[in-house]
């Protein structure tokens, strides 16, 4: 099993047809992902042929599911449309939007997530600012590189995508059932518990490695929601130790305001409920071996 | 990206918010011109990006123009928590009959806004919140639906706004909603939002902070950035489009992608330990693309940093393949010639790391080190900063 995403997912793009989307199709179809189409108001009709598929581009995600059965969306729209094409995306009701832009204004993504609420929460939003969603050798929804491990029985969620990229690689003899980038913004809609409480009821999950950052308490709620509600092996790890305060660390939500976000706060919190966490992405890799390895 | 009070009452005053006449000036005769103005007595605030400026003698009554001026020579230069101040504010001076609390925010735990009110202003809110929450009214605020007048007495009157002057604060409230939604805000605060003695409220005090990523729908935002107050070596990497935050080591870092940036620091800081506890010396991630020319800009600013001993180039290739940024990195060197003077270790791995490592194993660069792992890359950093210390 994997969580968000499988075989079974049937994805479109919105902004296929962009640089960033077709680069990034073309991967995902290289690594078995199945892409149905692509959305683009103003090429509806038109067949691209991306990695040697072809695929149709619609007008609407709603016209791109009523002729594909897509349940999941991958957003590659830029900054200043992203608001619409997630909302677009909501209204269709599909199930999952990996919204991957780097660059929205937070009040747009606060609005597009209280359309979400309003709207009964029946998308999934992951992201934005991250880089998706990959179960390895099922399918993959973003850009993650494929390529780095194979399947596993280790689940993964993490704010940032390099360090997500590190710790596959890290653990690339184990291997992951899926690996969620849920993203570096300050609103962001799948959370670390979303991830975890997905990673608890999966079956071939067997250890769950969470990687946060500076900014927020996303880390310290993660950890609370551990203590009642993990049962699996947890290991953590936190980057932005040295971040000094009131400074953005290249992810516009990773900042030390006063005296809360800190690295080290989120390291107590995660500590306190029970979580290993490692000094250094290696050394929390280990401890996931080792964990692995006593089960 | 936080605002100095005169630009938040800028702005406040733009969208309606009741705020002082005054004027900003960065020596004493522009606050003298400016209290002669005004009339009367005035204020005059130091300018600066923190808290806690009254107790540190930031913000001075003066009587008349003359005593204004004496006021600015004693303020402009004072250093308050580490911000040297260039710039005052001189406003007139208010008559207070109450002061009150009030802010609208980001609340990033429940992806929605947050208004903040309190009938007890002019206090330090974070400690306020954790004394006595009862006094501090926390109202979220869907984005869907926004602040109209009845919903601004409604959070009012949960602060215990006087009932004289719920409508009037109310009104105001709903100005200072036009301004954070307007401007793309995370953070609007007024902090002692005052009654005067004729029941006017007015904003006494501003604090705002802008949306970076909202800079593109506020052209105007730009001229907001205070350039005087701003890092060389930072304004040298934002005029390359470099991500980069200048911090007090001896370790240079350019790596890939915020959290791998951030985690190199951290593990740099780690090994430093080690050795003399040498820190990072920076943070600069130059992100998915990582071609010579970006690795040049980023190697020229951390090498133009005296405090750099050694520099740390820490790659995961993800989307980026290694052999690129290798090739990146010897044309960088090649480009900088004998600017480039200080050990660079390198970690590679990810896509194309065998070609990556022979590109430089080939190019056998006398600075260049190429370790294995990135905690041994990051010891090999931290070693070479403590020899060249």
């Amino acid at each position: 099993m994997a969580i968000f995403l499988t075989e079974n997912s049937k994805i479109i793009v919105q902004g296929l047809t962009g640089s960033e989307g077709t680069k990034h199709a073309t991967k995902m179809l290289a690594a078995g992902a199945t892409i149905v189409g692509g959305v683009n108001a103003r090429k509806a009709g038109q067949t691209v042929t991306i990695g040697g598929t072809d695929l149709t581009v619609y007008g609407t995600v709603a016209e791109a599911m009523a002729a594909t059965g897509a349940d999941t969306s991958v957003i590659f729209v830029p900054p200043r449309f992203a608001k619409d094409a997630v909302i677009e995306a909501i209204d269709a009701e599909i199930g999952l939007a990996v919204v991957i832009t780097e660059g929205i204004p937070v009040h747009d993504a606060a609005t597009f997530w209280a359309h979400n609420v309003a709207h009964g929460q029946k998308t999934r939003i992951v992201g934005p600012n991250c880089p998706g969603v990959i179960s390895p050798e099922k399918s993959n929804a973003g850009i993650i590189p494929a390529n780095i491990t194979g399947a596993g029985p280790i689940g993964l969620v993490s704010k940032s995508g390099t360090l997500t990229y590190q710790m596959m690689y890290e653990l690339r003899d184990i291997g992951f059932t899926t690996c969620v980038g849920i993203g570096g913004d300050p609103v962001i809609g799948t959370t670390h518990i979303d991830a975890l409480q997905a990673f608890e009821a999966d079956p071939d999950t067997r250890v769950i490695v969470m990687i946060g950052e500076i900014g927020g308490d996303a880390e310290e709620r993660a950890a609370d929601y551990i203590k009642t509600h993990v049962t699996k092996p947890v290991v953590g790890y936190v980057a932005g130790f040295t971040a000094p305060e009131g400074k953005t660390m290249g992810h516009a939500g990773a900042i030390v305001s006063g005296s809360s976000g800190t690295a080290e706060a989120k390291k107590q919190a995660l500590e306190a409920a029970g979580v290993k966490v490692g000094k250094t992405p290696s050394e929390t890799a280990e401890l996931a071996r080792e964990l692995y390895k006593a089960l | 990206m936080d605002l100095y009070e005169y630009q938040a009452k800028d702005l406040f005053a733009a969208h309606g918010v009741p705020v002082l006449p005054g004027a900003v000036a960065s020596n004493p005769e522009e606050a003298q011109a400016a209290a002669e103005e005004i009339g009367g007595q005035v204020v005059v605030k130091a300018q600066v990006k923190t808290g806690g400026r009254g107790k540190a003698g930031g913000v001075k009554l003066a009587q008349d123009p003359v005593q204004a001026r004496e006021r600015a020579e004693a303020i402009l230069g004072l250093d308050i928590k580490g911000h040297v101040t260039r710039r005052v504010l001189v406003t007139e001076a208010s008559d207070i009959a109450e002061e009150y609390y009030f802010s609208f925010l980001l609340d990033r735990a429940n992806r929605t806004f947050l208004a903040m009110a309190s009938a007890e202003g002019g206090v330090e809110i974070e400690q306020l919140a954790v004394e006595r929450p009862e006094a501090l009214a926390r109202v979220p605020v869907d984005p869907l639906v926004g602040v109209d007048e009845a919903a601004a007495v409604e959070i009012v009157t949960r602060a215990g706004f006087p009932e004289a002057i719920r409508q009037r604060a109310a009104e105001v409230v709903v100005r200072l909603w036009e301004t954070f939604v307007a401007e793309d805000a995370t953070l609007v605060e007024v902090n002692p939002l005052v009654r005067d003695p004729q029941d006017r409220i007015v904003a006494l005090d501003g604090k705002v902070t802008l949306d970076d990523n909202a800079g593109f729908r506020h052209p105007g935002h730009a001229q907001l950035v205070d350039v005087q107050a701003e890092d060389p070596l930072e304004a040298k990497a934002k005029a390359k489009d470099l991500n980069y935050v200048k911090l007090d080591g001896q370790v240079g870092i350019i790596g890939n992608g915020a959290g791998l940036v951030m985690s190199t620091l951290d593990v740099v800081a780690y090994a430093g330990q080690r050795h003399g506890g040498v820190r990072p010396a920076n943070f600069l991630d130059i992100g998915g693309g990582a071609s010579a020319e970006v690795m040049a800009a980023g190697l020229d600013v951390i090498l133009g940093d005296p405090a750099v001993k050694s520099v740390f180039v820490n790659v995961f290739g993800g989307i980026t393949a290694c052999d690129a940024v290798a090739t990146g990195i010897v044309e960088a060197l090649r480009i900088l010639g004998d600017e480039a003077a200080k050990p660079l270790v390198v970690r590679l791995d990810g896509n194309n790391v065998e070609q990556g490592r022979a590109i430089l194993a080939e190019a056998n660069h006398p600075l260049v080190t190429l370790v294995d792992t990135m905690d041994n890359a990051a010891d090999k950093a931290a070693e070479l900063a403590a020899a060249g210390a």
